[in-house]
């Protein structure tokens, strides 16, 4: 088993849509939302995901391919 | 060091001791260094910094690092230079360039690497780690030669080889990952949390970033034990914005300097700009984009410290301001003409958007002004060498060379006359 912490960044388009409850019935993850902020344009959820490693990974990369920004919770990490 | 208390998050307030964290457990919010600054009051006077050395760690009493682990190739107290050219050039009658050219690999991020490498040998571990393009890979690496920890840089593997020497020359152990920015940040959030190794920017991250308010101590000093009247520093993650903010705020703090009215204006280039969009769009809502520029070193598409960088700028009065690529060569080469200073790309930037600043009246012509130029020009020369005249080709003799200045002259009269 593995914890990930995790940003989600929602384009406009796909903020009224389920997302992370259809996550956690896909995969085998517990989702643990701990801050977030909705507009009517966009929106972001910092949230933890618990489960077994390679689960977490195809998650990720399905909510990627649904248009869903990820990123590492504290920004980006490679700097000039 | 006696003096930094505690971790605090900047979400929800809570504290936790001074280890190698970088999120709050609770919120994940970031953490950063809380201070004791009653005693620092008591203790810390100019006569106390003015007799330390001639670096960084001439401050060591207002960072959160023991100087008797100190990492020091010698960062900081990089020259202040009244800026009369550049300043007659844009109207500005009290400007300055701070040249952080002059840190020993070139950049301001030794400023940050010798806190974040202290700190490190100061909890035991045995090495120090980065993901970079350019500066922060050089500094980690000469900082860890000289500390004699191990290094893991990591780097996107289609760095341009001349990037890379920068930082293998001192020996340190060179990752390249397939893959794009986005990878990369999610590989070494991963590996973070699995090896024991300082991350600078990850787990050191709050004693790293507090390296950047030296940049507000030095320039205060510099000027005489005052608050510049505005500043105008570049943003990539907007952590030195916010640094040099939240040092100038200290100095007032510990009455080491009057109270600050410093306008703090931040600078990006156009293809990488969220914090500027942002202000620009009247919102604290950051959206993250996928950096195009020239300005490598800015390239930060989801900056860490966006949101708190908008807030200095409104809590300030400063602006926000963005360049094109081709403004930011103009820019280098506008400084490099003036004053004689080299600049990188971010560096242009800043020169750029300074200029636009001064243009638009958003700079007094009066205001004592800060320019920070954050690195050296050398490692971004392929940025601006189509921009650059070329070489007179003469044969070698006296009739031939005063030919071709001839020529030369000639070009520029007719050119001028248009």
């Amino acid at each position: 088993m593995a914890k990930q912490r995790v940003k989600f960044t929602f384009p406009q388009e796909l903020i009224t849509l389920p997302i992370i409850y259809e996550l956690g019935k896909q995969y085998n993850i517990v989702t643990n939302v701990r801050r977030a902020d909705v507009t009517d344009d966009r929106g972001w959820v910092v949230l933890e995901m618990d489960g077994p490693i390679e689960e977490i990974e195809q998650a990720l990369e399905w909510v990627a391919t649904k248009g869903v920004r990820v990123d590492p919770v504290q920004g980006d990490i490679v700097e000039g | 060091m006696p003096y930094a208390k505690a971790l605090r998050c900047r979400e929800c307030g809570r504290e936790y001791g001074l280890e190698p964290l970088h999120v709050c457990e609770f919120c994940f919010g970031p953490l950063e260094v809380a201070y004791d600054y009653e005693a620092m009051h008591r203790n810390i006077t100019r006569e106390t910094i003015e007799r330390g050395p001639n670096s960084v760690w001439r401050y060591a009493d207002l960072l959160p690092a023991d100087p008797a682990y100190a990492v020091d190739i010698n960062a900081g107290f990089t020259p202040l230079i009244r800026a009369k050219n550049l300043g007659e050039h844009l109207g500005l009658k009290n400007l300055y360039i701070k040249n952080d050219c002059a840190n020993p690999t070139w950049s301001f991020k030794d400023r940050v690497v010798t806190v974040a490498a202290t700190k490190a040998r100061e909890f035991g571990f045995e090495t120090l780690a980065c993901a970079s393009t350019g500066n922060l890979a050089n500094s980690v690496s000469a900082h860890a030669a000289s500390a004699g920890l191990e290094a893991y840089v990591f780097i996107p593997s289609d760095l341009e080889r001349g990037k890379i020497i920068g930082s293998s020359v001192y020996g340190a152990t060179l990752v390249a990952v397939d893959g794009n920015y986005d990878d990369v940040n999610r590989l070494c959030s991963e590996l973070a949390d699995k090896y024991k190794w300082a991350f600078v920017n990850i787990n050191m991250r709050p004693y790293y970033a507090e390296g950047s308010k030296t940049l507000a101590y030095e320039v205060a000093e510099q000027l005489g034990w005052r608050a510049p009247e505005h500043v105008v520093a570049p943003m990539a993650s907007g952590s030195l914005y916010v640094k040099i903010w939240k040092g100038l705020q200290e100095l007032s703090k510990l009455w080491l300097i009057d109270s600050v009215q410093t306008k703090m204006s931040g600078a990006q280039a156009r293809g990488c700009s969220p914090i500027v969009t942002a202000f620009e769009g009247h919102t604290h809502n950051i959206k993250p984009v996928r950096p195009n520029t020239i300005a490598k070193s800015l390239a930060i598409g989801n900056p860490a410290d966006g949101y708190y960088a908008l807030q200095v700028m409104e809590e300030s009065g400063g602006h926000g301001v963005a360049s094109e690529d081709e403004e930011i060569v103009e820019g280098i080469k506008l400084l490099a003409e003036s004053e004689g200073i080299f600049a990188e790309t971010a560096g242009g930037v800043v020169i750029s958007g300074l200029r636009k600043l001064a243009l638009a009246g958003k700079i007094a012509p009066d205001e004592v002004t800060v320019a920070y130029i954050t690195g050296g020009g050398l490692k971004t020369q392929e940025a601006i060498e189509s921009a650059l005249e070329l070489p007179l080709h003469v044969a070698p003799t006296m009739a031939s060379f005063e030919a071709v200045l001839g020529e030369r002259t000639q070009a520029r009269e007719t050119a001028a006359a248009v």
